[in-house]
């Protein structure tokens, strides 16, 4: 027979309580990860400077804060506090944003449509956001256009189309009645892929000269960034992982599976639709100036579940932190590993990651991911 | 109360179940025999909005399901899938947490209201001992008593379980059903519960209602229902049915084949 309640409550639910704090003292050390690294990526190039003297000429970027910083020898001529500040907030910062951000759109996009489909397999590009990007930028590369609209030149423009409708072709196709079968949509997804990829692979044997800039797309870089590329990536960006973010429980008990969560009281095939929107959003304006970086999106959420578990209220908001420092550092390398040559960030993602990715999965192993 | 008033089911327009009319009353188990195929689970799903209503009505308290949101139904009517898919890297205590679902809002997080309301359910049905393992590593036991763990966690009205002592061992079955009947009681919960061993309801129903082909075949207590023409019409199956030597509930036995000698 059950025990009555009053029996019941001999004790407190508390010691369950109490992981939440890890977690969140985690949460606040990669946030002072994050700053670390960014201020340390910007020391790194050409010419090298001492990570003091970045840090106050970052600081004195700030409001209300009022630091002259000290100018600096490089092989005996100085150089002054003006030339300083613009290498590392004309040039160097905004490279080093992007990067941040593009990983953390990344990372956040892989862990959403993991939980989603509940597919370990799934990344951010499961949907044709990847090939129709691609074979949006490479028609830009191949034809005549020239587009100036705000900082969208025509490659990033036509990457965002291609983008975006790839994933309303999938999703239009998916659809049977009023619901949304996950199943569907991934078999969708890799047809739509398929075909894409097939036309850009055509694209390219007839590519001639534009070829090598095709094939640097295609493996995805950061190489000159500007701040107006930075202003229309990070609303965008901000905007849909607030969006996901505060999805996090019902994306948690939609890990049970659909009946049970819509028996649960949660509107599954709304909650499907708006998350899917806004990791397309995510995904595609991160990759449009940047091309396709691999990698980061399926890795990142995968060694955060490895670690900090499955729960997406952490899962989330951690992977954001921990995609923005994994890129920011793999760009680093990309460009400081053989200078003047950059070798393409997608290489470093997959050289530097899968190996430690692997670690954690030897270390871990038997564990359920899901 | 659960009324269902002349209800019809069903995928794509295409009806599975026709004609319903049933009532599950607070503190009663209501339980739901039939064959493979007879709409047992059509009928619960039917009952949290998972299928379609094609005609008829449910109604719970009076109200219409269908003008009932389904969050706040959700606070109403819990449900015990059928052998529940349960994501492997939770732990129990979260899978149990997730029963709260329904009474927090959109962004606040459990409290310790809603911590103790879990506890409370895991120490009712015996899961407390394993609260911080993860769910990949229960037992279909373990697991069936967390489901009904989580269903209690969210406070509802009635409970629906749909074949809960499935791939169960004897002993496990009675646990299950041990349980459950005493939390209708305890609670006042309306209990609907679909069941394929015709001996388990006999001894758990305190009403029933036998289904075959998507129709309402008989209804009444377990006595009336459970009779040898009764299950051969829709089992087709050769039985003889025999009260229980204590309790005399009806008894239902297979007769021929197997291992016996030829008289």
């Amino acid at each position: 027979m059950a025990r009555t309640v009053a029996e019941a409550v001999r004790e407190p639910a508390i010691p369950f309580a109490i992981r939440w704090q890890s977690r969140v003292y985690s949460l606040l050390g990669l946030a002072a990860l994050l700053v670390v690294v960014i201020v340390f990526a910007t020391t790194i190039g050409s010419v090298s400077i001492p990570f003091a003297t970045s840090f106050q000429v970052l600081l004195s970027q700030l409001p209300f804060i009022d630091i002259t910083p000290a100018s600096l020898e490089v092989s005996g001529a100085a150089v002054s506090p003006a030339t300083l500040q613009t290498i590392i907030i004309d040039l160097r910062l905004p490279r080093i944003l992007l990067a941040g951000l593009v990983g953390a759109a990344l990372a956040v996009a892989g862990a959403t449509y993991q939980g989603l489909f509940r597919n370990p397999l799934a990344d951010p590009y499961l949907l044709g956001v990847s090939t129709g990007a691609g074979l949006g930028a490479t028609i830009a590369m191949l034809t005549p256009f020239t587009v100036a609209w705000m900082a969208f030149g025509a490659v990033p423009l036509f990457a965002v189309i291609g983008a975006v409708g790839a994933v309303a072709v999938v999703y239009s196709l998916a659809r049977v009645g009023k619901t949304l079968p996950a199943t569907t949509l991934i078999l969708a997804g890799v047809a739509l892929s398929a075909l894409l990829s097939a036309a850009t692979s055509y694209l390219m044997t007839i590519a001639g000269r534009e070829l090598h800039g095709i094939v640097f797309w295609l493996l995805g870089g950061l190489y000159l960034t500007r701040w107006s590329e930075v202003w229309i990536v990070l609303p965008c960006v901000l905007a849909g992982l607030v969006v996901i973010w505060i999805h996090a429980r019902p994306l948690n008990v939609m890990q049970l599976d659909e009946d049970q969560a819509q028996q649960l009281g949660i509107n599954v095939e709304r909650v499907k639709l708006i998350l899917l929107a806004a990791a397309t959003l995510i995904t595609s304006s991160a990759i449009c100036f940047t091309g396709l970086i691999g990698f980061v999106g399926i890795l990142v959420p995968h060694a955060v579940r490895l670690i900090w578990g499955p729960d997406h209220r952490f899962l989330l908001p951690l992977s954001t932190l921990v995609g923005a420092v994994f890129l920011i550092l793999a760009d680093t390398l990309a460009r400081s590993i053989m200078p003047p040559t950059e070798i393409p960030v997608g290489i470093i993602t997959a050289f530097c990651g899968a190996p430690f990715f692997l670690y954690l999965l030897r270390r871990r192993k038997g564990l359920a991911f899901f | 109360m659960i009324e269902l008033d002349n209800v019809s089911l069903g995928y794509d327009h295409q009806a599975v179940l026709h004609n319903i009319d049933m009532k599950a009353k607070p503190g009663q188990v209501l339980g739901l025999v039939g064959p493979n195929g007879s709409g047992k689970s059509t009928l619960i799903k039917g009952m949290t909005r998972v299928i379609d209503l094609l005609s008829g009505r449910i109604s719970i308290d009076s109200r219409d399901i269908r003008t009932i949101k389904q969050v706040e139904l959700a606070r109403l009517v819990a449900t015990v899938p059928q052998t529940p898919a349960l994501p492997g890297a939770f732990t129990a205590f979260e899978v149990v947490l997730m029963g709260r679902t329904p009474h927090l809002g959109f962004l606040r997080y459990e409290g310790d209201k809603d911590l103790a309301i879990a506890w409370r359910a895991m120490v009712a049905t015996y899961t407390e001992s394993f609260a911080e393992r993860r769910a990949s590593e229960l037992s279909g036991g373990e697991r069936q008593r967390l489901v009904i763990a989580r269903a209690l966690t969210q406070e509802p009205k009635a409970m629906l379980l749909d074949e809960p002592t499935a791939n169960l061992d004897i002993n496990h079955q009675v646990e299950i059903l041990d349980l459950v009947k005493s939390l209708c009681r305890e609670q006042s919960l309306s209990v609907i519960i679909a069941l394929h061993d015709l001996n388990l309801a006999a001894q758990y129903c305190d009403w029933m209602i036998m289904l075959n082909g998507g129709r309402v075949h008989a209804e009444g207590t377990p006595v009336d229902i459970l009779t040898a023409p009764n299950i051969k019409r829709v089992y087709g199956a050769e039985v003889i049915v025999y009260p229980h030597p204590i309790n005399k509930l009806p008894t239902t036995l297979i007769t021929g084949g197997g291992n016996h000698e030829p008289s």
